[in-house]
Formats: structure tokens, sequence, C-alpha cells
């Protein structure tokens, strides 16, 4: 630690006014402050001094994706030694080979997205921004291990662009950058975003795939039963146990799989009072409701499972926890955050079951509601104002 | 664009009559700074070739509406100018939907209803308005001309690149060579939906208005 800021203390003149690479200063201060606290503070006025800053607040969130994103480098494994039939691959094994699976998608998510942060920070000089510390790690974790890395990396430089650096940069954007990379992905390459692609089944010399192997996420049996392909009881078949889809040894993207991992990273956020208690939990509320409401009036097999089903299904958890909560995006207001969870997991819950063509309809709904947050927050506010408004009035009738 | 170089050298053109054919394809462009115009943009530039039979049908369109109008501007009643207007456009509109049917009609069959709904295009009714009512012949012939080619020239852009990466391919030529898609390139299919023409103008108006900063409205 201690040869490492001297390092940085040494080469710091050159990118102060003046130095040789005085234009690459705020890619400097980047690396510098991301590896220890700023050694500037505010000057001016009475402020509230933390040693938390935005970039320590990230690594929180980090901290809180670990446990999917381990679970999810294992469960890669988990697949794929399934699927080529050797059911006593030991743990190491397949974590392993998760892990080489999973890095280099992470790298390259990192390192296309920032060089993007850089270079708009460089040409319109201001700090690189802390946000992309999160979205590059919540994109390799919604995308499936299959999908090919210069895709990742092109999905990651749209949503930078056209998600954030066009509205302003981080704080700025209207929609999630990682859902945006996803959506992308989604409409660009739907052969590699659904259907029966999520487990890796390359093959080495003298390996094949065991006999009947499909892939296919229970969301893709969902899409079939809603659109009357399967009955109930073919559906309910064709479903892991709730156990399984709790625990998480199902195909899917790499970090959704497992709903207990999410928990365990939601009991983080909420602990650092990072992510939303009232969003996470008015998503779960929605989903319920909407799922409750189509047991009674089902039509279709996929509207009769059981509504907690869905919760474990797909990224729901996924999205309520990570992608739902995004203090940027999100509604702002506390009635505001109900109104927005609510209907995410409505939405989520109508789009799945209704519509068989987008079998995963947290990621549709998350953007869609991240539209309207602004709109919620401006009514929940005037509704507030009106009110207090009132009260001032009729106390002054009494005095 | 390419009538606009061949009219420069014709010396019939002063100063103010050669802006009104340069303007609307720089500063005035009626797409990217006066965003009319834009539906028929996310219609029909999935591919280059609908996109310039529809450049040239609007060209055609705009410059014979903004004459017929010029040369009835002092004999149509204010009151009933727009329904004019528009009796001049449909009737283009058919001829030009005839023509399109007679001589190249696959290309007619894919622009579908879109060529019918050149008469809804603001940016017609908007010169014919703005331009066409208050000016002589000559003129009008060139403001039409300049902002139909304005028009066509952002269709152009736009289909370019949606037809590039969206089927890989130029005027329905194969231009990204097998080799590309062997190593695993694939053609992008967001590219061929239409949100991705709206995402295509908004960057071309931002690569405009940032060499431009003229343009930027500071309020």
């Amino acid at each position: 630690m201690k040869a490492l800021e001297k390092l940085v203390n040494k080469v710091k003149p050159s990118f102060e006014k003046g130095g040789k690479f005085h234009k690459l200063h705020r890619t400097f201060e980047a690396f510098e402050t991301f590896l220890f606290v700023q050694g500037r503070v505010t000057y001016t006025g009475s402020h509230i001094r933390d040693a938390i800053d935005m970039k320590r607040t990230m690594m929180f969130v980090i901290i809180a994706l670990m446990p999917a994103m381990l679970f999810g480098m294992w469960n890669v494994g988990f697949q794929h030694y399934n699927a080529i039939g050797l059911f006593d691959a030991s743990l190491i094994d397949r974590f392993l080979f998760g892990f080489f699976k999973v890095l280099p998608i992470i790298v390259v998510s990192y390192v296309s997205g920032l060089a993007v942060e850089f270079v708009f920070a460089t040409l319109r000089d201001h700090e690189v921004n802390e946000g992309f510390l999160v979205s590059g790690m919540l994109i390799p974790l919604i995308v499936p291990v299959t999908t090919p890395l210069w895709m990742v990396a092109l999905a990651t430089i749209f949503a930078v662009i056209i998600g954030k650096e066009v509205f302003g940069g981080t704080g700025m954007n209207i929609v999630n950058p990682a859902l945006l990379a996803r959506a992308f992905l989604f409409f660009a390459y739907p052969a590699y975003m659904s259907g029966e692609v999520y487990t890796d089944t390359t093959l080495k010399a003298g390996q094949m795939l065991v006999d009947g192997f499909s892939g296919a996420t229970p969301l893709s049996f969902g899409a079939l039963a809603a659109s009357g392909q399967l009955s109930l009881a073919e559906l309910n078949s064709s479903l892991p146990s709730v156990m399984e889809m709790f625990i998480g040894y199902i195909p899917g993207v790499i970090g959704e799989t497992s709903t207990l991992a999410i928990l365990l990273g939601a009991i983080i956020l909420v602990l650092t009072g990072i992510g939303s208690l009232r969003i996470m939990l008015s998503v779960v509320a929605g989903g319920l409701f909407m799922g409750g409401i189509f047991n009674l009036f089902a039509v279709n097999p996929f509207m009769e499972i059981p509504a907690y089903y869905h919760l474990m299904l797909g990224g729901f958890a996924f999205g309520a926890v990570f992608m739902a909560t995004d203090p940027v995006t999100a509604s702002q207001t506390g009635t505001g955050k109900y109104i927005y969870g609510f209907l995410i997991g409505v939405i989520t819950i109508l789009i799945r079951v209704v519509n068989p063509a987008y079998p995963e309809g947290m990621m549709l709904a998350i953007l869609l509601m991240n539209v309207f947050a602004p709109l919620i927050d401006h009514y929940v506010v005037q509704a507030n104002i009106k009110r207090r408004l009132k009260r001032m009035n009729t106390s002054t009738v009494k005095v | 664009m390419s009538d606009n170089n061949i009219q420069k050298r014709e010396p019939l053109f002063s100063m103010k009559n050669r802006r009104l054919l340069s303007n609307p394809i720089g500063k005035e462009n009626p797409i990217t700074v006066q965003v009319l115009g834009i539906c028929s943009v996310l219609a029909i530039t999935v591919q280059l070739k609908t996109s310039l039979v529809m450049a040239l049908s609007v060209v055609a369109v705009m410059a014979l509406a903004n004459v017929i109008i010029s040369l009835l501007r002092k004999t149509i009643p204010p009151r009933i100018r727009i329904i004019v207007q528009l009796i001049v456009i449909s009737a283009l509109v058919i001829l030009v939907d005839q023509i399109l049917k007679a001589f190249v009609y696959d290309v007619s069959r894919q622009l579908s209803v879109f060529v019918g709904l050149i008469i809804t295009n603001c940016i017609i009714m908007g010169r014919l308005e703005a331009f066409a009512l208050s000016n002589k012949v000559w003129p009008s012939f060139l403001d039409g001309i300049g902002n139909a080619a304005g028009y066509g020239a952002v269709l152009l852009a736009v289909g370019f690149i949606r037809e590039l990466f969206g089927s890989g391919s130029i005027f329905g030529y194969k231009v990204i060579p097998q080799a590309f898609y062997d190593i695993g390139y694939v053609d992008n299919g967001l590219m061929i939906l239409p949100p991705m023409a709206l995402i295509t103008v908004g960057v071309i108006i931002w690569a405009h208005r940032s060499k431009d900063k003229s343009l930027v409205d500071v309020s």
C-alpha cells in the first residue's frame, strides 16, 4: 500500500497543471481516488464530512453483488458439467470452469465501458464518474454466459453513450444503463439472448451432450405454456422444484439464478442504506398481486402457477434488488417509490404471462418504469404541496 | 445533393438563391434542426433503396408543389389556403405513387402506405406555408429542392447506417464479407427496428450540433 502511495505521489506532478500529461489528468484523478481516499476536502461553508464518498458507496454495491456473482460462476460450471454428463465434477472444477468463462465478460464490460467514460471525461473535462463501477459489474451478471465478448463490448459502449453520456453522464441518465445494455442485446441479437442458449455447451474432444439435453430456462417453459404449447401438468413437470429455484441450480443468465444469493445482497444493500427497501418490497408485492390476479382468471397454463414462483423465476429477484433500486433512475419520493416498485412488479408478470414473445418481463418493466419515475415523482410532490397548502389554509382559519 | 452541384455552376444562381438550396441541407435542415418529417425517417429507412426512392419522391412532390402554390399564391383565398395546399400535394403524391407502381413495383410495395403519407409530411406543408405562399416561382422551386434534398440527405445517411449494420448490405448487395460472419459477426437486429432509426437521427443531430455551435439552443 505504502509503495503504491509513493508511486502515485511521484507521478502526480506530471498530471498537474503545466505537467506533461495534463490532458489526461482526469484519468489520473480517477485512478488516484479509486485507490485512495481523496486528499482534497471541502473548504467553504459548513458541510457534513464523511469518509464515505461515492466511490466507496459503489464499492458496497459491488460487495452486495459478490454472492450472486460467485454463485453465478459456480452455476455456469454446474450447468456445463451436467450438460456433458459429468455429474460428479468437483465443486472446484465447476467453479473454475465458470470463473474462466465469466471473468472475460467482466473484464470486457469494464474495459469498454470505462474507455468510453474516460474519453468523455477528457473531452468534456469533468471528473470520471463512479457510476460505471456498478454498471460494469451488473452488465456481466445479466447476460447469458454464452454471449460473444464483442457483443458485450458493443452493448456496453452503446449503453454508456446512448443511455448515459448523451444525457450528461452519471446521475443524469433516464434509464438504467446496465439494463439498456441488456435490452440492446435482446433486440439486436435475439438468437443469443433467448431460448436455450444459457448453458455453455462448448465441448472438448471426447465429450458429448447428455441425451435429452435442452438447456431451456424455466422462463422459456413458461413462455411455451403462455402460448398454449404446454399444458399445466407439462409445465409443472418441466419447472424445477421451489428449492432448486430458490437456491439457483437452474439455467439462466449469470447472476440471476440464485434467489438466495440475491437475498444476501439485498440484506447488505438495505443494512448499508444504499438500496431502498421500499422499492424491493413493493416490486415483490406488485409481482405477487398480479400473479394472484392471474391465478384467479387464468386463461393459459402459465397464469396458473403459484404467484410466488414468479419471484424466483428469471430475473425477477435480481431486478427487484439491484436494478429497480438504482438511486438515479428510480423514483425519489417515498410514496413514489411504492408506486414505482409496485408497477414494476405488476408489469413484469403481465409481460411474462400474457406475451410469450418476451419471456423476461423484468427488463422491459424496469426500463418502462424508469421512464415514468419522474412523472410519478412530479405528481407525488404536487399532491404534497396541495395537501400542505390546504392544511395551512385551515390552520389560518382557526387562528 | 447532386442537383445542387450541377446547378451551382449555372450563372442564374445569385448568392441568395444558392442559399435557398444549401441552407436546408446544413444549417436549416428540416430533420436535424427543425425536427420535422421524423415519422417517415423511422418507417422507411431500413434499406437504402427505399430511402432513395422516398427521397426522390419527396424531391419531386416538394419542388412541384412549391412551384404550383407559388404560381397560385395571389389567387388562393387565405381562408382556404390549407385545403388548396393539401389538394395540390395529394394530386402530386397520387401521381408519384402511380409512377412508382408502374416502374419500380417492388420498391413501391415496400414503401406501402408511406408514399401516400407524403401528403402528411410536415416539411412539405411547412415550406408551402412559410415560403411558397409569399415568394416567386423560381425561388420557391429552389427552396423545395433544397429542403427535400436536406430531408433526403438525412434519409440516405440513416438508411445507409441501418442497412449496413442491420442487413450487412448496401442497396441490397452484401458488402460485409462472409469471412466476418464466419468468425462470429452477426447482423444487428435492433438496426432493423424503428427505435434505432430514432437513435441514429439523434446521433446525427448530436454530431451536427457539436460541429455547428450556433445551433445549440441555450435556454
